[in-house]
């Protein structure tokens, strides 16, 4: 349903980046007579045959040429299907801070290899950069194809190399596309050139591409920018854009921080059209049905789905002015969502160098284009969900109070967690004198997020060590003891009460019982680790936190797939909403490693015996 | 008009999970209109989302207002944005003393209609006074500039909108939405701040303001396919009428308080409108019948020349030419 696509591009200089913007343009008839006319003078001037394309939109030179900061220049063109905004970025080797701008914002990255050089070390930056800002879709492409004579070798080449590298990001759809930018085969239309290539032209598949499942539909969000109030019609309401999630009249919400719940009464669109579902990016004002006392600043969530809040967060940043460095100690102004507070940066956990992905942990500060893992303290609580789930709520900008000047763009990680230690309840008689101690260890998140596996490891890590461990399994268990329940609400809460009573007495007879269950809603999870600290025994929740794009390729049993053709309904992450834990022992992220890996890693969290 | 401007007629209202397609690429106006309406929606919210940031973080906002089409949008936005309290932001108009009556008519009318607030800063005043004077050509775009400046100053407007959009040309490509302006009223390219997702940074210091160009991200195909989902009232001259022009550097001029035809100018009597409303001494009419919203759209997107490039004399005086009227403060 997007019919907006925003997209970056990045390549290395004289790629053919502009060349190719430029045959965008041309071939779509963006281009007017008195553009191209300027163009085909300045290509006459400079001695060359043919028009210059690369002079439409060629930022770099422009910019060399009047003397200005290299930077972000933004491009538009339209289709009958789609409206395209490009945010082109010159690529220059040490412009990380405009790719990270131009990223910001773009459903979509395009980068530009030379066919003859390959893949080289910039373009591996930039398909970091992309992935770290969030960029679900990535178009390889693999440009001057008329220089290596249209070789499917030479392209198949380049794609191995460049998915082997890939496959270490957190990139959703990856495509490659051969091009020649300055020909025009396979840009706009297919290349007579290229038969062996079976794949659609460049603009086709920016026509096609879907991207309306990137926005985050499940946790509702709504940061209040502005209050508007009417003194003639009494009128009061809260105007913003939706950030995550739909909004509806009669959802019940509460307001952050103060905590205060209401209902919606009404929804208004720009200009006051009555809306019946608001869902991002909308601009839309809310009306509720009691008086709170809610400003700018202030979030509007449904009470059941919050985001975290913390004054201490993990986040990515990139450094992006020449004119100071990230120091730890240093303060700043964060922006985030509408919000603004102090907030001083408490530790520069490592350096990234953005093209070996080494993290260097003797670094001790960040110069311009240089990223970072940082952990900051805030003079109020942030109200936010990690980037990777929602870009809206869980990026910020540093300012400089000094200057005004943005100095660090930013993307939360998720509250900074005091190094979790399980607390061990030690003193229930009983319990002390059996061969072993139990606990339980709880895996939830989406379906085909790699839960069962990385418990099925866990269970095997445990039992070689001489361990009493035993797997309970969501799926499994529903073929027997929880047969007889189904999907709604009521029944995905009974299903996790009784799992969760069931690997609570496992527990407490001496076993590490692994629950493995998507078990999404929070107060569920939450009352089961309440009845577990009850019992004295520990409860270790973690959170496979695999993004649902992910999930939903994967897909081994074709359940999103139902899901979104309407076959059936209900379906976590679909149009059922997952909660994430907010209190996490442990966060997974599929990226981190294998299932072994990841459960050594829990197997770390649980101590001898 | 009030009615028009509050609501929409015929909006799509999108459904989660839609996917609509398009037929064969053929489009008719009409289906261009509704294919753009997504997009229009896109845009629309991030106009908005960009008045109301203002209005929660400055504290003497202003609207530029010209009664063109541009800044007819703009107000459009801004009347929506806020809803159904009243816009609460004063209007500016540089007025150069070279308008068309028909432009004035509307300006006045809208601002009565939505009990606005006008402040008109009249380049002839900075000429009377000797803090401008009259240039060679008689062209006085170029003198807007010192009066802006100087009623910004006068009035601490701290926020100054404009219906500035990236695709104008070249110079604009990277500019930002909010563009910060020094206490000499100065864009300085090396200070632009970095634009990163929705949050933009406002702050300045005291005597410095910040440019804000909600329509950034629009074309001028997205500008009249709005213009024509909104029912948008434009000012009479940008439809077809009949009026006695001259040809002069490539366009069609008509008489007026900047003065008329040389000798050697032959006047005829055509069928024109205008593309672009402004100083009349320098903007110029283009042949069209086009007399409605819709013919005017297709009229646009047949066009082979963009509308600074068709129009605007002062634009064509030199590629740099918009860029350093930036720097200097110029829109
Ligand atoms: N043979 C060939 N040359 C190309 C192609 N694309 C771009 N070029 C040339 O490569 C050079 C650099 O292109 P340009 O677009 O300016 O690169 P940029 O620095 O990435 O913007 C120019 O001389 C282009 O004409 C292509 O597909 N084939």
């Amino acid at each position: 349903m997007a019919e907006l696509l925003r997209m970056a591009t990045a390549g290395s200089v004289d790629d053919g980046k502009s060349t190719l913007i430029g045959r965008l343009l041309y071939d779509t008839k963006t281009i007017l007579s008195d553009q191209l006319a300027a163009v085909e003078l300045t290509s006459r001037e400079r001695g060359e045959d043919q028009p210059n394309l690369a002079l439409l939109t060629d930022g770099l030179r422009a910019e060399r040429e009047q003397g200005i900061t290299i930077d972000v220049a933004y491009r538009y063109f339209a289709t009958p299907k789609r409206k395209f905004i490009i945010a082109d970025t010159p690529g220059h080797v040490q412009y990380t801070r405009n790719m990270v701008t131009g990223a910001s914002t773009a459903d979509l990255a395009l980068i530009l290899i030379d066919a003859r050089k390959g893949v080289l070390e910039q373009s591996r930056r930039h398909a970091f950069i992309a992935s770290l800002l969030g960029v679900g879709h990535l178009v390889v492409c693999v440009n001057k194809m008329d220089l290596v004579d249209y070789s499917a070798e030479r392209f198949e080449e380049i794609r191995e190399e460049f998915a082997a590298f890939a496959m270490k990001l957190d990139v959703s759809d990856l495509t490659f596309v051969p091009v020649s930018a300055l020909h025009g085969d396979n840009v706009v239309h297919r290349s007579a050139e290229m038969p062996w290539y079976e794949g659609t032209s460049l603009l086709h598949h920016l026509e096609e591409v879907y991207v309306a499942s990137d926005r985050n539909l499940i946790d509702a969000r709504f940061p209040v920018q502005y209050v508007i109030r009417d003194q003639g019609s009494d009128f009061r309401g809260y105007a913003g854009t939706v950030a995550g999630g739909i909004f509806k009249p009669g959802d019940e919400v509460v307001a952050l921080p103060s905590g205060f719940t209401s209902t919606v009464r009404a929804i208004w669109g720009p200009g006051g059209e009555p809306i019946t579902e608001a869902f991002p990016p909308q601009a839309v004002t809310v009306q509720l049905t009691d008086d709170l006392d809610v400003a700018r600043g202030d979030l509007l969530c449904r009470p059941g789905n919050r985001p975290q809040a913390s004054q201490s967060v993990d986040a990515m940043v990139c450094w992006l002015t020449e004119r100071s460095r990230l120091t730890p100690g240093a303060k700043y102004a964060i922006r985030h969502t509408t919000r603004s507070a102090k907030a001083s940066v408490v530790e520069l956990d490592y350096r990234l160098d953005v093209n070996t992905l080494h993290r260097d942990e003797a670094a001790e500060s960040l110069a311009l284009n240089e990223i970072g893992r940082i952990r900051l303290h805030t003079q109020s609580p942030l109200q936010f969900d990690p980037y990777r789930r929602n870009r809206l709520t869980g990026s910020f900008v540093l300012v400089d109070e000094a200057t005004n000047d943005t100095v660090a763009a930013g993307m939360l990680l998720g509250p900074h967690l005091a190094t979790a230690k399980v607390v061990w309840q030690h003193g229930t008689l009983g319990r002390e004198e059996r061969a072993t101690q139990g606990l339980t260890v709880w895996l939830t998140g989406l379906s085909a997020s790699g839960k069962s596996s990385v418990a099925a490891e866990l269970e095997r890590l445990l039992v070689a060590e001489g361990r009493p461990a035993y797997l309970l399994d969501g799926d499994n268990l529903r073929h027997g003891l929880n047969g007889d329940l189904g999907f709604s609400a009521a029944d995905r809460a009974e299903n996790v009460r009784r799992v969760g009573e069931v690997a609570r007495l496992f527990a407490d007879a001496g076993m590490v019982a692994i629950a493995s269950l998507i078990s999404p809603y929070r107060a569920d999870r939450e009352q089961v680790r309440a009845a577990h600290q009850a019992a004295g025994l520990p409860f270790v929740e973690v959170y496979v936190d695999t993004p649902l794009e992910v999930c939903e390729a994967r897909d081994p049993k074709g359940m999103y797939a139902k899901a979104r053709s309407g076959e059936i309904t209900g379906f976590t992450g679909v149009d059922d909403p997952y909660e994430p834990p907010v209190h996490a022992e442990l966060v997974l992220r599929g990226d981190e490693g294998d299932p072994k890996a990841l459960a050594a890693r829990i197997r770390a969290l649980l101590g001898p015996h | 008009m009030d009615r028009e401007l509050m609501t929409t007629t015929d909006t799509y209202v999108p459904q989660i999970g839609d996917t609509r397609t398009n037929g064969n690429g053929t489009l008719t106006t009409q289906a261009s209109i509704r294919q753009a309406d997504l997009a229009l929606d896109a845009l629309e919210s991030e106009g908005i989302h960009i008045f109301r940031e203002v209005a929660g973080e400055f504290d003497r906002p202003v609207i530029l207002f010209s009664g063109g089409k541009d800044s007819t949008l703009l107000l459009h936005l801004a009347i929506k944005a806020f809803w159904p309290a009243p816009v609460p932001f004063a209007l500016l108009h540089v007025d150069t003393g070279h308008n068309f009556d028909e432009v004035i008519e509307f300006r006045d009318r809208v601002v009565e209609e939505h009990g606005l607030r006008l402040i008109v800063a009249k380049v002839q005043d900075w000429i009377d006074d000797g803090r401008l004077t009259e240039r060679p050509d008689g062209i006085r775009n170029p003198l807007q500039t010192v009066p802006l400046l100087d009623t910004i100053t006068e009035h601490k407007f701290d926020a100054v909108f404009g219906g500035g959009r990236r695709d104008e040309e070249r110079a604009r490509a990277k500019e930002r939405i909010f563009s910060l302006r020094n206490a000499f009223g100065q864009w300085e390219p090396r200070r632009q701040r970095p634009e990163l997702w929705n949050l933009y940074n406002g702050r300045h210091k005291p005597g410095e303001h910040v440019r804000v160009f909600p329509l950034s991200n629009w074309t001028e195909a997205d500008v009249w396919n709005y213009i024509a989902r909104e029912k948008i009232e434009l000012p009479s001259i940008y439809y077809a009428h009949e009026r006695d022009v001259y040809h002069r550097d490539g366009m069609w001029l008509t008489e007026g308080p900047w003065g008329g035809p040389r000798e050697d100018e032959e006047v005829l009597h055509k069928t024109v409108r205008y593309r672009t409303v402004g100083d009349g001494s320098c903007t110029g009419a283009v042949e069209s019948t086009a007399s409605t919203v819709e013919e005017v759209i297709a009229e646009v997107m047949a066009s082979r020349l963009t509308e600074r490039g068709a129009t605007r004399a002062d634009d064509r005086l030199s590629e740099a030419a918009m860029e350093d009227r930036k720097r200097e403060g110029y829109f």
